[in-house]
């Protein structure tokens, strides 16, 4: 599946295409100015690919903002120099500077669900970036438009010269967004996150993509991104920012070999690599390297957590949930979306069992329908033994103290208007375990368990980082001493680092509590350090359950595969290396009215590892 | 905790309300609000007890005269004393202001909130009878609904209240459902959170910003229909006075004694800046992220 690498860039000949010297970019916030990118200096090369890599926060997006000058002028204020192709980009006029985008310098964006006008077709939108810059005829553009559709690979590219944006799906419109980038051939493209929303295999199609450009047109790449696999596997050089600063430059095998500053090591070291748990039996907490002195604190298993002996914590069986497809004028059911169709699995005491697969695979509506915060349509979910699904408002308000959600997005899931310390109390209270005085301290205990401090309840939640919100967000969720915990996408939003604090925390709680998690993700190099067992959904289904060591050791089912070869592995000696992954898109599991699923089997192909049989296997 | 995961937070724990009250003092724009109502409402209040003439005493001698020594802020069309009108006038008006919004809020909001929360039928009769409401120009149902009460300031007040309403209708169930989907309700959910408490601690916080802004600007409106409907003999009774109804006699004379219309004008445009500088500081003092 994977190709040798075909040293594509030939990095470093010539005059550089793009170079930033002292770059300092200042925001104007309430009267003051505050420095966001401080004495940026870098330089690209043709044909070379160059990183920039930070967390959030870090300034990588204002650095490739700054370079083409895309900033609100009032607000922003931007020194230094940027010469692209000799040029300097911050003497220019605000009309020349509109020539240089999109004709010498092109950009691509993170959303690709929001960087296209919905009210013009494809087509229309790429025509329009070739005749904006160059005098060309209408007839000369279309033909020029259908190549460019061809060349990222869009099958059928003249058949859907006239559809619009929402008949693509994400992957499709971010190959458009690089056509569009593409029209007037840049010799530099600035691609700022261009994957992070994208799943894992249309990453690994839109990575394998720009590789292949950059090849074909000889452009140099400017890559902005926070994933450390990413960089891996496509950048030549590596710039590492942390705090508006660009702390160590250097080619990309060497910061990963032998990063010099402690930052660069810490966060390396906290980015899961797939595969590394060969070898090991057991859950592993993540390195912790300390950014100020650089010292590492070896990890630590979590082992002997999972009661095997008793009935298991959690038993779902056949669950299905759909949710009605409306449509026509009367607004009647024209279908179903099947979102969750005859899931069985059961969770024991002090186990993590994942649930992986991409968008739309149906992992959240699982957690969801497990916590029936959506009703589902058939199937029963036992919890030590009770049948959640058909209990009554009051027995379900009961009930809920055994199994808690940690949700995806920390600072969207704590109320903004509720401290700290009532956000934790609160379901004791609610709840009548005991008295305010007494919820409020255990809520203070429960900080102190999450790694905070309870001089913090009385804030409020906007005072937090991102970390520390899901560190409240545990912390309230063992406020009602729960035996499962669903946590759906729990660290995905946060950066690296914090990641791997927010993982280790979970752990030490699971050691410590013999919590049962309910670990859903998409993210497959965190999934295999945390959990016990895993299950991959596709289009709503299981397609493989098993134990991690044998589910990632040898995946069986032809998904599973796919999904474990689209991840992008933090080893630079993978770079340039191909997938060759077909340019496909994820099917929907929306279906006519009517529709049987066929029955499925699966087959045992070692103790407790089941893998769906496919005919068309 | 390593180094990564630490920000900086400033110190200054206060309780909610101290720090709430702390923020209203410091905000200059909310202050000069306050101090405009509050002296508005301790003319009304003190009306009485001011040395002020009689607002309802006549006298064919001093017909719409200037401002003068006498008469501070002139006399109107029938020869009374503009600005005892003004300060007796303004009992009037701030009451059907302030009572006619709060009973619009009172009965809307929570329409609205149930409505935009449980949604389902519930939703679909409140927001049909809503809309056909709304249908109807504001003042109509107004005028309507006062003659069906009978004439009196209370009913008058009664009426522009339930005319007002079904805005407060609608602009609170949209604002539920934008907030019904956050994370954070679908969290107090799972927890096993009553639907009361979901209501009270969850939405009705976040929801509350726009519907006190609606309110502030609501209260101009209802200053004026107040005085549309003392036009139409509905509102407050002749000859007892309100900013309204002086305004509406002085539209007559425009030309010839423009006082009389500039200080109902005036009392009335400082009232309403007073209201909705004083709403947006409130907004802005309870909104924990505000710094």
């Amino acid at each position: 599946m994977i190709k040798a690498p075909t040293n594509a860039a030939s990095a470093g000949a010539g005059e550089p295409v793009l170079s930033v010297r002292g770059l300092t970019t200042a925001f104007r916030v309430d009267g003051d100015w505050k420095t966001v990118v401080k004495d940026v200096s870098f330089d690209v090369m043709p044909g070379e690919t160059v990183a920039i890599v930070g967390e959030s926060g870090s300034g990588k997006s204002v650095t490739s903002l700054s370079v083409m000058r895309l900033l609100a002028k009032g607000s922003s204020r931007i020194e230094g120099s940027v010469l692209l192709g000799g040029r300097d980009l911050l003497a220019l006029s605000d009309r020349e500077m509109r020539q240089v985008r999109g004709r010498d310098a092109a950009m691509i964006f993170q959303e690709p669900m929001t960087s296209l006008n919905p009210v013009f077709t494809i087509g229309r939108q790429i025509s329009e970036a070739l005749t904006c810059h160059g005098d060309i005829s209408r007839a000369e553009a279309k033909a020029e438009t259908v190549r460019l559709l061809e060349k990222v690979r869009i099958p059928n590219a003249a058949s859907r010269f006239d559809d619009y944006p929402h008949q693509f799906s994400g992957g499709m419109r971010q190959r458009v967004m690089i056509a569009m980038a593409l029209a007037s051939r840049p010799r530099l493209l600035i691609a700022d996150e261009p994957t992070t929303a994208l799943d894992v295999t249309i990453q690994g199609q839109i990575l394998d993509l720009i590789k292949v450009l950059q090849e074909e047109e000889g452009m140099s790449v400017l890559f902005i991104t926070h994933d450390m696999g990413v960089v891996a596997e496509i950048a030549d050089r590596t710039i590492v920012m942390y705090r508006g600063e660009a702390i160590e430059t250097g080619a990309t095998a060497d910061i990963f070999r032998n990063g010099q500053k402690p930052y660069t090591r810490a966060l390396l070291s906290a980015v899961p690599r797939l595969g590394s748990m060969a070898g090991h039996d057991w859950p592993l907490r993540f390195p912790i390297v300390d950014v100020a002195t650089g010292k590492r604190s070896e990890p630590t298993e979590v082992a002997g957590t999972i009661e095997n002996s008793a009935r298991p914590v959690l038993d779902v069986k056949n669950l299905t949930t759909r949710f009605d497809v409306l449509g026509g004028l009367l607004g009647r059911k024209v279908g179903a979306v099947h979102a969750v169709e005859n899931v069985s699995f059961d969770l024991a005491q002090g186990e993590t069992l994942s649930l992986v697969g991409e968008s739309g695979c149906g992992k959240s509506t699982t957690g969801r329908s497990i916590t029936r915060l959506v009703q589902p349509n058939a199937g029963t979910v036992s919890l030590e033994g009770q049948d959640v699904l058909t209990l009554d408002t009051a027995a379900m308000r009961r009930t809920r103290r055994s199994i808690q959600m940690i949700f995806q997005d920390p600072f969207a899931s704590l109320n903004p208007r509720m401290t700290v310390g009532a956000t934790v109390a609160e379901p004791i209270v609610e709840h009548g375990l005991a008295p305010r005085a007494q919820a409020r301290e255990k809520a203070a205990d429960l900080l102190k368990r999450v790694g905070l401090s309870p001089d913090m309840m009385k804030r409020y939640p906007h005072e937090f980082s991102g970390g520390q919100r899901q560190r409240i967000c545990i912390a309230r969720a063992l406020a009602l001493d729960p035996k499962v915990i669903v946590a759906d996408e729990s660290v995905s939003a946060l950066d690296v680092s914090i990641k791997a604090q927010v993982c280790n925390l979970l752990m030490d709680l699971q050691q410590s509590l013999k919590l049962a998690f309910l670990f859903i993700s998409h993210d497959m190099a965190v999934v295999e350090r945390v959990s016990h067992r895993v299950a991959v959904m596709y289009l709503g289904e299981i397609v493989e359950i098993g134990p991690r060591a044998a589910v990632f050791a040898d995946p069986r089912h032809p998904y599973t595969k796919k999904l474990m070869a689209a991840v992008p592995v933090p080893d630079p000696a993978r770079r340039g290396m191909r997938r060759n992954l077909v340019a496909d898109e994820l099917k929907s599991p929306v279906r006519p009215l009517g529709y049987t699923p066929p029955a499925r089997h699966y087959d045992e192909v070692a103790p407790g590892h089941l893998v769906r049989v496919d005919d068309s296997m | 905790m390593t180094a990564l995961d630490q920000v900086d937070i400033p110190p200054g724990e206060q309780r909610a309300p101290s720090r709430a009250w702390r923020k209203l003092k410091a905000n200059r724009g909310a202050l000069v609000g306050l101090f405009i109502i509050a002296f508005f409402t301790l003319l009304a209040v003190l009306a009485p007890l001011l040395p002020i003439p009689d607002p309802n005493a006549t006298s064919w001698s001093a017909i719409r005269k200037a401002p003068s020594a006498l008469n501070w802020l002139g006399t109107d069309d029938l020869g009374r004393d503009i600005l005892s009108r003004m300060i007796w006038g303004a009992q009037a008006s701030l009451l059907a202001g302030v009572v006619s919004v709060g009973i619009a809020v009172a009965i809307g909001v929570p329409f609205g909130l149930i409505s935009g929360y449980f949604g389902g039928w519930t939703d679909q009769i409140i927001s049909r009878v809503t809309e056909a409401f709304l249908a109807m120009p504001f003042l109509i149902t107004a005028i309507a609904l006062a003659a069906f009460l009978g004439p009196s300031l209370t009913n008058a007040m009664i009426a522009i209240g339930l005319s007002a309403m079904p805005v407060f209708i609608r602009l609170t169930r949209g604002q539920v459902l934008s907030v019904k989907t956050e994370d954070y309700v679908e969290g107090a959910r799972s927890i096993g959170l009553r639907h009361s408490s979901i209501i009270r601690r969850y939405i009705l916080p976040n929801v509350f910003a726009p519907i006190l802004v609606q309110a502030t600007l609501t209260i101009a409106t209802a200053i004026i229909a107040e005085a549309s409907l003392s036009f139409l003999g509905l509102g407050q009774q002749p000859p007892a006075p309100s900013w309204g109804s002086m305004l509406n006699v002085a539209k007559n004379y425009l030309s010839q004694a423009p006082w009389m219309a500039l200080w109902p004008g005036i009392a009335i445009f400082l009232v309403v800046i007073g209201f909705n500088l004083l709403g947006d500081g409130l907004r802005d003092a309870l909104d924990p992220r505000e710094a």
